[in-house]
């Protein structure tokens, strides 16, 4: 779907977040030349036609105490990686999952997972679990525990969307 | 990178209801901080304070939009094998990049991983091919084929 050019200035009013102020549709509103209503109409109908997928509070997790996160990667032949990745989707613990091409050989996975946990033991756990439970015991798996976060923020609308993407921890 | 400054025990019961609780569906509402507070039984000067702190203190990004990938746009999710001894310097030029908003080192010959977001896919790869050119070191590109979950929110748990 194209974004008009009157959503997309909206998105870009947005992206440092709505404003802490008692009428922040007004104020992001004004930034663009919109007023408070149409603003909140517009996203309304951006996220009720799937656009933005979420809209709230954007929590950090290492600052909530969730200091573990491991991207979880498996080879998962073609014909059962949708099986597969819809059964990860529904498993609890499981913030991201998608599918994304393989690059052999430096790169033979094509499916993704992000795990958050309190700690690297609790986020090991959960892998298991669902490794098991999504018939995965005999692909091939790689576990990538992040090690330094060096940027996180949202992503800057005036030339981009903001993407819900893998390697999110915070988003 | 942000340290880390706080833990749950920092938040009392109205931080984490506010936290947990307000992930998805904000209100839309001309006075949206109003209805929140209304529904948590406070006042809307208390939620704008709050959200204020947990602001500043790193525990809250913001509170906004998180658009569904590829709907508007085009982004894809980069791996790089950098050597060690170059990790900072790369690493500090990548997140250089204004379409770059995540960047993260993580445990595997291929450390280090970014997403780049643009307005089409001819952006994004011009982005991949300036970082390829610059750092001397190939770019994986793997951008997503299928969303089986996206971002819903993260249910925190106090215990």
């Amino acid at each position: 779907m194209e974004l008009t050019a009157e959503d997309r200035a909206l998105l870009a009013a947005l992206e440092d977040g709505l404003p802490l102020v008692p009428r922040p549709y007004a104020e992001i509103g004004a930034a663009v030349g919109l007023s408070e209503r149409r603003t909140r109409e517009r996203l309304a109908a951006l996220r009720d036609n799937g656009v933005i997928s979420r809209f709230g509070v954007v929590v950090r997790h290492r600052e909530l105490g969730y200091r573990a996160n491991a991207m979880t990667v498996w080879d998962v032949s073609d014909d059962r990686v949708d099986e597969a990745g819809r059964a990860i989707a529904a498993m609890p613990g499981v913030t991201l999952c998608y599918r994304r091409p393989r690059r052999r050989p430096d790169w033979p996975y094509n499916l993704f997972c992000m795990v958050h946990g309190r700690n690297r033991a609790a986020v090991e756990q959960t892998i298991e679990q669902i490794t098991r439970k999504a018939g995965l015991d005999g692909s091939a798996r790689a576990i990538l525990f992040s090690r330094r976060r060096f940027k996180q923020r949202g992503a800057r609308y005036d030339r981009a969307p903001a993407p819900d993407d893998a390697v999110a921890t915070g988003e | 990178m942000r340290p880390t400054r706080e833990t749950a025990s920092e938040f009392d019961a109205l931080d984490r209801a506010l936290l947990n609780g307000f992930q998805n569906g904000f209100p839309l509402s001309p006075r949206p901080y109003a209805e929140v507070a209304d529904r948590l039984g406070t006042t809307e000067d208390d939620v704008l304070a709050r959200l204020r702190r947990l602001s500043e203190s790193g525990a809250v990004s913001r509170v906004g939009a998180v658009v569904a990938p590829h709907r508007a746009g085009w982004s894809t999710l980069a791996a790089m094998a950098v050597p060690a001894d170059r990790l900072d310097a790369v690493a500090g030029l990548i997140s250089g990049f204004r379409e770059v908003n995540h960047n993260y080192e993580r445990e595997h010959r291929l450390n280090l991983w970014f997403v780049v977001t643009g307005r089409d896919p001819a952006h994004v790869a011009d982005v991949l091919r300036a970082i390829a050119e610059a750092t001397g070191i190939e770019v994986l590109d793997l951008p997503m084929e299928s969303a089986y979950r996206l971002s819903l929110g993260f249910e925190l748990q106090w215990s």
